[in-house]
């Protein structure tokens, strides 16, 4: 049964406000969400104030500063800073997505900072993400073959069925669309979520899997696919603008005509 | 420490709502308001088959202005779950799914099911 309020150890506290020098020019807050397991306290919201002519034009920048100048307890998940690591996940604004990405000029008065919603919180920032990559190991991301490899080449494919994996493919498993699903923050124990179930589809319409069936075998549950009721908020996140609603809406499709 | 302590971090409260959620949870509300109408009804056709006395009695209930209101509800109800019904039959043949689409066809529902209500409520109902 879905549970509309926070338990009451994760109720957030007022937090601490972190002034900027005197004679610092323009000026802006980050509010940034704070737990520390260790000091068996809430979590708490605090406020960053940052000169941003002596900051880069990211979110993921501002953080990186208040680490490195401000508060070095500051915890969050980063690598790449180009949008292709996927590490820097977390609720920007109100939207689920990559801190590198997120010019701070694009927001709108304070930037508010949340790790990826309804998830378990190892510190600060920095979500649990055992579930989440379980369930993609659950869906078998790998290609399952009957027939025997050809001796003296690849399996191959055409252009045209590249192409249909091009998109799906492309998932660098951030962990935005998951997070972002109502019908996944009440049911993640059982429903797989966008992320898990785009990479299914990315194995479904790969011409070169031979187990399409035992797939389908495994979605058709209640829970592990149909959990999904196109809210649409994992495609209108995606930072990088893929289709996890059309992809579910394809796979429901082939096991519509497959009982045909 | 179990990772069952783990503090759950906020979800519902600090997610700004796409107009495709906010049409999505419309859709299951407006879905539970037309269960219960149901009832209503049955209590309606009840009174009539019964006698004149009851009728009366869930007519002048209806007249009032908590029963116009509760009609008006019903009526949006139905003519949003519709319109929004089609659109889900459309997304179920894997139609309409790029971001623009969902959007715009969010906002092509709530007209839809305003104008409908509109209509029915100025022409039939005869206000």
């Amino acid at each position: 049964m879905a549970e509309f309020t926070l338990p009451p150890n994760s109720k957030i506290k007022k937090g601490r406000h972190f002034a900027a020098e005197k004679g610092s020019a323009n000026l802006r807050q980050f509010v940034v969400y704070r737990y520390d397991p260790s000091s068996g306290e809430n979590p708490r919201m605090d406020t960053y104030e940052i000169d941003m002519d002596s900051c880069g034009p990211m979110v993921l920048d501002a953080l990186i500063k208040i680490k490195n100048e401000i508060d070095p307890t500051l915890t969050f998940r980063r690598s790449c800073r180009e949008g292709i690591c996927g590490s820097c996940a977390m609720n920007v604004d109100g939207r689920n997505t990559l801190a590198c990405t997120v010019p701070a000029d694009s927001i709108r008065g304070d930037v508010k900072i949340y790790p990826l919603p309804h998830m378990g919180i190892v510190k600060d920032l920095v979500p649990d993400l055992t579930n989440f990559y379980a369930q993609y190991a659950s869906i078998k991301p790998w290609l399952q073959t009957r027939t025997p490899a050809p001796p003296d080449h690849e399996r191959l494919q055409s252009k045209e069925d590249q192409e249909k994996i091009d998109d799906p493919a492309a998932c660098i498993l951030c962990a935005c669309c998951s997070t972002s699903c109502p019908s996944y923050w009440w049911n993640s124990d059982r429903y797989l979520g966008p992320a898990a179930l785009l990479a299914a589809y990315r194995w479904l319409v790969d011409s070169r899997d031979e187990a399409t069936g035992e797939r389908l075998d495994d979605l058709e549950d209640p829970f592990r696919l149909y959990r999904c009721h196109t809210i649409m908020n994992c495609t209108n996140t995606c930072p990088k603008n893929l289709n996890p609603a059309k992809a579910i809406a394809e796979t429901k499709k082939m096991l519509a005509e497959r009982r045909h | 420490m179990s990772t069952e302590e783990r503090p759950l971090s906020p979800h519902l409260t600090i997610y700004r709502w796409p107009i495709t959620m906010t049409l999505s949870i419309l859709h299951r509300m407006t879905g539970v308001a037309l269960s219960v109408g149901l009832i209503a009804f049955v209590i309606w056709l009840e009174a009539i088959a019964y006698d004149a006395v009851p009728y009366d009695a869930v007519r002048g209930f209806m007249d009032s202005v908590a029963g116009q209101i509760l009609l008006l509800g019903w009526c949006f109800s139905f003519f949003f779950h519709l319109s929004n019904g089609v659109r889900h039959l459309i997304w179920d043949t894997g139609r309409m799914f790029d971001k623009r689409q969902a959007e715009t066809s969010s906002w092509f529902v709530i007209v839809a099911s305003v104008a409908l209500t509109a209509g029915y409520w100025l022409t039939v109902q005869g206000v």
